[in-house]
């Protein structure tokens, strides 16, 4: 049965990481926050809960994902194996269903009548969409302007599910103003309402309980691992945005101290002075969104806008477990451009004739280049989160196709 | 430089209440409509204000609704800083005895340094801080740095907060308490929510010092009904609203009014 309590890191009572962590939040959401808490950690001593949550795993997403051993991409880059964890296979197209589900099995038990989610790509939307659509809760979903615009294809999805979607045209118009806007329609309908948020951020107990629901992913890779490579891998890597395909992943392997582990975030074009998503590479600790994390902001403490290629990594902050393991050296955090990125994208195409979503493209270019480092007879695995069906536009463009 | 009014902002205000009157706090975003007219309009205000709650704009300011967003965006765009409010407050101060009230997020306190932030702000002569996404239970650190410098640290008190929570919250807090009038971020509304009332009735027992009723008061009408419970009202959007109109005397005419108002209902 898959426990999701059974994960070696969480918060303390305070719901701090280390340094990291806690609840800034406006009074008029404390005391939602606090019931919670509760029923999360009521549901996660629940067998009840926990068989259901399997069933959902099973029956709805179709998990386990498959381990994909990437052979052609693996003789492409001429070192080690690369093995792919495919999260682009479950329900909807990305990890973010493990998540939505968890969360609204938790609204129904809370008795609360509706949803609402922010999303940066739309893959998080959808997810939640669907997730209500069933359970049968109203969704509503806000997205920056600009992330409509660049994601179409996941607005109609999403619309095709029953939810309402709400652009956001205010601030950088991406995940960060989505954010704030959610925020502000919870402070409004706090006790009907249930935030279902998207990544390992926010306010405890949020990154504790969607580290928890991702979890999943490390549990099988980590079995999957021994039983298809009959090893652990060398070297583990994600994508990080907010970061909860990442921490679904990590925290099947931060006990296994010979298992390397990287997150890899997003530097945007590369070029020094333009806007990059790298907030633990470049960034430093600061409060947003609920919690004390790495943050892209200025001297005077003004969030910097982000970019990068991929709007699910577009994000100038990032989740509090992640800024412990930065600061405790378990986990190493790089970066890839959005040229990296796209070339990784055309080399998982046109090697394995998978189309993979431009946020998990981060994490295979800077596979590719750990798989040559640790050469033959080692194993690198990428945590594939996402497909990159809602890329296809962004893509053809850079490709001049 | 510094300024000679290092005084217990809480102290002040119930001394004022003790003496039968309703208090009135506008809010300003400072900066706004200019660097100059701001401080003009803080001095303006001054007359019929009994405090001023100046905002330090922050680019992500979750607990306000469109037009406080709007006029952040707008001080920003203009090149405002922390340390150019703060140089701002200052100013106005030299010209107005009624003390000064920070209101911002937390991230521009937290980057700037607890300690640094607070040196900064009692030497501009401000008496107190709001900081709406510190919650009681991060504030500790921030409460003792500001108790140091003798500046307040106000809580804020909402209709979801559950009563026993709304009497520590009362306990601790510093100048005034702050009842949240109803759920949702800051604007302006037709009618006072039911809330506002039981929000203020769960903290009265509780402390010594001005209970002031914020978030949607927008006329003299509302600002009546909420002194019948409340010691004062904070104006905050239908104040900025006029800011941004540039309708400065719309603004002293507002504030005038509503002070009128609460002073001379029913006695």
């Amino acid at each position: 049965m898959t426990a999701p309590t059974t994960s070696t890191t969480a918060a303390d009572a305070r719901g701090r990481w280390g340094e990291y962590g806690g609840v800034f939040v406006p009074e008029s959401l404390m005391e939602a926050l606090r019931r919670l808490e509760a029923a999360r950690s009521e549901a996660w001593a629940d067998p009840d809960f926990h068989a259901e949550l399997a069933r959902l795993n099973k029956q709805v997403i179709g998990r386990p994902t498959p381990l994909y051993l990437a052979s052609r991409l693996t003789e492409m880059a001429g070192g080690a194996r690369i093995w792919l964890k495919r999260e682009d296979m479950a329900f909807t197209g990305a990890h973010k269903i493990n998540n939505t589900l968890g969360q609204l099995l938790l609204t129904k038990r809370m008795g609360k009548s509706r949803v609402l989610a922010e999303t940066g790509a739309g893959m998080h939307g959808v997810a939640t969409a669907a997730a209500a659509a069933y359970f049968g809760i109203p969704c509503r979903v806000y997205m920056g302007a600009e992330d409509t615009r660049r994601q179409s294809h996941n607005v109609a999805r999403m619309k095709m599910l029953g939810a309402e979607v709400f652009p956001v045209a205010t601030g950088t118009q991406t995940l960060k103003d989505a954010i704030n806007e959610a925020l502000r329609d919870w402070v409004t309908t706090v006790e009907d309402t249930h935030y279902v948020i998207g990544s390992v951020v926010g306010p405890h107990p949020f990154p504790q309980m969607v580290g928890d629901l991702q979890s999943v992913i490390g549990r099988e890779a980590r079995d999957q691992m021994l039983d298809q490579a009959g090893k652990l891998p060398n070297a583990v890597l994600a994508c990080v945005g907010g970061g909860s395909n990442a921490i679904g992943i990590f925290r099947g392997f931060l006990e296994d101290a010979a298992v390397k582990i990287y997150g890899v975030e997003a530097a945007g074009t590369g070029v020094e002075g333009t806007p990059h998503s790298a907030a633990i590479g470049l960034g430093r600790p600061g409060v947003l969104h609920g919690a004390r994390s790495y943050l892209l902001q200025d001297p005077d403490g003004q969030i910097l806008p982000a970019h990068s290629v991929a709007p699910g990594l577009d994000y100038p902050g990032v989740g509090p477990e992640h800024s412990m393991l930065k600061d405790s050296g378990r986990v190493d955090y790089l970066t890839a451009t959005d040229s990296d990125a796209l070339a990784a994208f055309k080399a998982l195409a046109t090697s394995e004739g998978i189309l993979p979503a431009l946020e998990s493209s981060h994490a295979v270019a800077r596979g590719l280049d750990l798989a040559k480092q640790i050469g033959k007879g080692g194993d690198v695995l990428v945590c594939l989160s996402g497909r990159g069906d809602k890329d296809v536009d962004i893509v053809a463009g850079s490709l001049g196709l | 430089m510094s300024i000679e009014v290092k005084f217990d902002l809480g102290a002040h205000l119930r001394q004022k209440v003790l003496d039968g009157r309703k208090l009135v706090v506008p809010y300003l975003t400072c900066g706004l409509p200019t660097p100059q007219d701001f401080i003009d309009l803080y001095v303006s205000l001054g007359e019929y204000a009994d405090a001023i709650e100046v905002g330090i704009p922050f680019s992500d300011p979750v607990m306000d609704g469109p037009v406080i967003q709007a006029s952040s965006v707008k001080a920003l765009e203009a090149g405002i800083t922390v340390d150019g409010c703060l140089g701002l407050i200052s100013e106005a101060l030299k010209r107005s005895s009624t003390p000064a009230v920070v209101m911002t997020y937390y991230n521009p306190v937290h980057s700037a340094g607890l300690h640094e932030f607070a040196a900064k702000a009692s030497a501009a002569g401000v008496s107190g801080l709001i900081v709406p996404d510190l919650p009681y239970e991060e504030c500790d650190e921030l409460d003792r740095v500001l108790k140091q410098q003798q500046m307040a640290l106000i809580q804020l008190v909402a209709p979801t907060t559950p009563a026993e929570r709304a009497s520590m919250l009362a306990a601790a807090s510093r100048g005034w308490v702050y009842a949240v009038s109803r759920m949702g971020v800051t604007g302006m509304q037709e009618s006072l929510a039911s809330a506002a009332s039981e929000v203020v009735d769960r903290i009265k027992p509780f402390t010594d010092i001005p209970v002031l009723v914020g978030v949607g008061i927008s006329s003299p009408e509302l600002a009546v009904e909420a002194c019948r419970v409340a010691d004062g009202v904070i104006v905050g959007t239908a104040v900025v609203k006029r800011v941004l109109e540039d309708d400065l005397e719309g603004v002293v005419g507002l504030i005038r009014e509503i002070q009128k108002a609460v002073n001379q209902a029913d006695r």
